[in-house]
């Protein structure tokens, strides 16, 4: 079984976010870049298949600038077999998306894995639309894999609950928590990665869907009103003045 | 040219999401001078039902009806929605940003060769012929700005950002002409659904009581569950909370969790991480209580208690009950 895990390098969690003054880009400098949380669940899955099945391999993909170079061989000292690693700034994730359908084509891989969104656009949007240009089917939000044979079991989250579904691979999945534990990447690990393969390909051309005008940081709070603990009451006036109660 | 709307059914029943999107597209097809067309896609579901969404600005359904449409199939309503934006001679199509909205927005926009932007957050404008809206982006810590190129646009609406506009209309229904690919059908098999509870959603609830670390341990959990109740909320937890195992890992909110933009939060011995914040701080009212003055919730709250969650959440319980009665 070969795998294919879409990864984006996005800003660690504890980030600050700012804007330059354009407000057309996030300001970089100091800021930690790493696999996004929801992509590195997949990845892991994907790794654990292939050690449970002692075949196949896990490719690992990012539509990007060199400076994701470092995520996708943190992806290889985790347990990836090869990264990919189209050569463009991703302009929408229709583009990127766009990208990894037509690096996936002929490639024939049986499962295609990526978060159920990245953390910095949070669009949910780029494993549906490579699935809908791929023509395979798509889950969203799965929580948990089982394969065997070419069964997958897949448990989705939905409104109120969770829905297990089956289908036979190829597939596209969006993976969230739930789906496998995050790996801390070993020596052994790091010292391997570096010999590993890491393919540089040209993007196709791709249509422009949307275009980012600019960023603006969310509307600050006016400031904290401190009640006093004995004075519960005035929490509930706030409450009743919000229609709670 | 006119607006699509996607009136999700949940159950076999219209719920806020639909309504919220419906309030959206409603509002937005005025501003555009645009007929406005709902679709809705199920099974034998009753006229009285349909017609609800006459409530929030809707006075065309175009209604699908199918018996395999009880389960949610992805690439069917992918291709539902197409088929009910041609028909409707659709140039924008707004759905709500649930679970289900978000799985199918990706392959509808896609089919349909339309632009998507999801996760809008304000009523998107139209210059030289282009939309242009604003969307939450960085897990709430950034607002974006977006220009569609497309010729045809689908918006998702973040949950609880636009709120509900009840404008009352009187609906008429027109059947939705199509055949759905047999494969599409088959691809994906629902085994069963496994409900979470009868509890209110997290994402649509209005009001969201969530407690973390500082409860000490999952015995603590009944006041801040009968102060859920008794406030018709939903409960929420941070992230240690739901890896301990304290609290079922669906009500971990925050960054790597389910990001709510409630009308009222109320956290409970929770610090207030950057990553809680990402994806609580877009709620409209924060309220915390924290034994810590020092903690970083109260930076980002709009109401805040020092004091303890063990002495201070009773009494609020009792205050709530009496001022309920
Ligand atoms: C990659 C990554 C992703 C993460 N994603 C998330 C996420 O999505 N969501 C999330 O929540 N966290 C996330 N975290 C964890 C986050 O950094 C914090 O560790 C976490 O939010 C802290 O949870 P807490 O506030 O419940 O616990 P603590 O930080 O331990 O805080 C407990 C609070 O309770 C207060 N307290 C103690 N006793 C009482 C009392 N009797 N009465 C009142 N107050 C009391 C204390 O003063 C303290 O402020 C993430 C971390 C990482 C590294």
């Amino acid at each position: 079984m070969n795998s294919l895990i879409c990864i984006s390098s996005v800003p660690d969690t504890t980030t600050k976010i700012t804007f330059d003054a354009s407000g057309k880009e996030l300001n970089k400098a100091g800021v930690q870049f790493v696999i996004n949380p929801y992509d590195e669940f997949a990845l892991v899955r994907a790794l654990e298949f292939k050690e449970k099945l002692n075949t196949g391999k896990v490719v690992v993909i990012s539509v990007g600038e060199a400076d994701v170079d470092q995520v996708l061989r943190k992806a290889l000292a985790i347990g990836a077999d090869e990264a990919v690693r189209i050569d463009a700034a991703p302009r929408d994730a229709r583009f990127v998306a766009e990208q990894i359908a037509a690096y996936a084509e002929d490639k024939n891989f049986d499962l295609i894995m990526g978060g159920k969104e990245s953390i910095d656009f949070n669009g949910s949007e780029v494993m549906g639309m490579v699935a809908a240009l791929l023509g395979l089917p798509f889950v969203s939000f799965a929580t948990r894999l089982e394969i065997n044979g070419r069964i997958a079991e897949i448990r989705r989250e939905i409104d109120g609950g969770a829905e297990v579904l089956e289908g036979s691979l190829p597939l596209v999945l969006g993976a969230q928590k739930g789906m496998a534990e995050w790996r801390i990447p070993n020596m052994r690990g790091i010292m391997a990665a570096r010999t590993k393969p890491l393919t540089v390909v040209k993007p196709v051309e791709a249509k422009n869907y949307t275009e980012s005008i600019k960023f603006d940081l969310p509307p600050a709070k006016a400031g904290c009103k401190y009640i006093d603990p004995k004075n519960v009451q005035e929490v509930v006036k706030v409450l009743q003045e919000k229609g709670v109660i | 040219m006119s607006v699509l709307v996607f009136a999700e059914l949940s159950g076999g029943k219209l719920k806020k999401p639909a309504f919220e999107a419906a309030s959206y597209a409603s509002d937005f097809a005025q501003s555009q001078n645009l007929p406005l067309y709902a679709l809705v896609a199920g099974h034998n579901v009753e006229e009285g039902e349909i017609k609800r969404i006459g409530e929030y600005g809707v006075e065309k359904v175009l209604y699908f009806n199918h018996p395999k449409l009880e389960a949610f199939v992805e690439p069917v309503f992918a291709g539902v929605l197409k088929a009910a934006a041609e028909q409707a001679g659709a140039r924008y199509a707004v759905m709500p940003q649930s679970y289900n909205g978000r799985a199918v927005a990706p392959r509808f926009s896609v089919l349909w060769n339309a632009a998507l932007i999801s996760g809008v957050t304000e009523l998107a404008r139209v210059e030289n012929g282009k939309a242009v809206v604003r969307r939450s982006a960085y897990s709430g810590k950034g607002v974006e700005t977006v220009l569609s190129h497309g010729e045809r646009t689908v918006f998702t609406v973040k949950a609880n950002a636009y709120g509900l506009k009840p404008n009352p209309k009187s609906v008429s229904i027109e059947s939705l002409d199509f055949s759905p690919a047999e494969k599409d059908f088959d691809a994906l098999v629902s085994k069963r659904i496994e409900k979470a509870s009868d509890k209110i959603s997290l994402t649509e609830a209005d009001v969201v009581v969530s407690a973390g670390r500082g409860m000490k341990g999952p015995e603590n959990w009944g006041i801040i569950e009968e102060l859920a109740e008794t406030l018709g909320a939903a409960t929420a937890c941070s992230k240690p909370v739901a890896d301990v195992h304290w609290r079922p890992h669906h009500e971990h909110v925050g960054q790597t969790g389910i990001q709510i933009a409630p009308n009222v939060y109320i956290a409970i011995g929770i610090s207030g991480a950057i990553q809680h914040l990402a994806g609580v701080s877009a709620s409209k009212t924060i309220i915390v209580i924290n034994k810590d003055a020092e903690a970083p919730f109260f930076k980002a709250a709009d109401y805040g208690i020092v004091g303890d969650a063990f002495e201070v959440v009773p009494e609020l319980l009792k205050a709530v009950k009496a001022a309920k009665n």
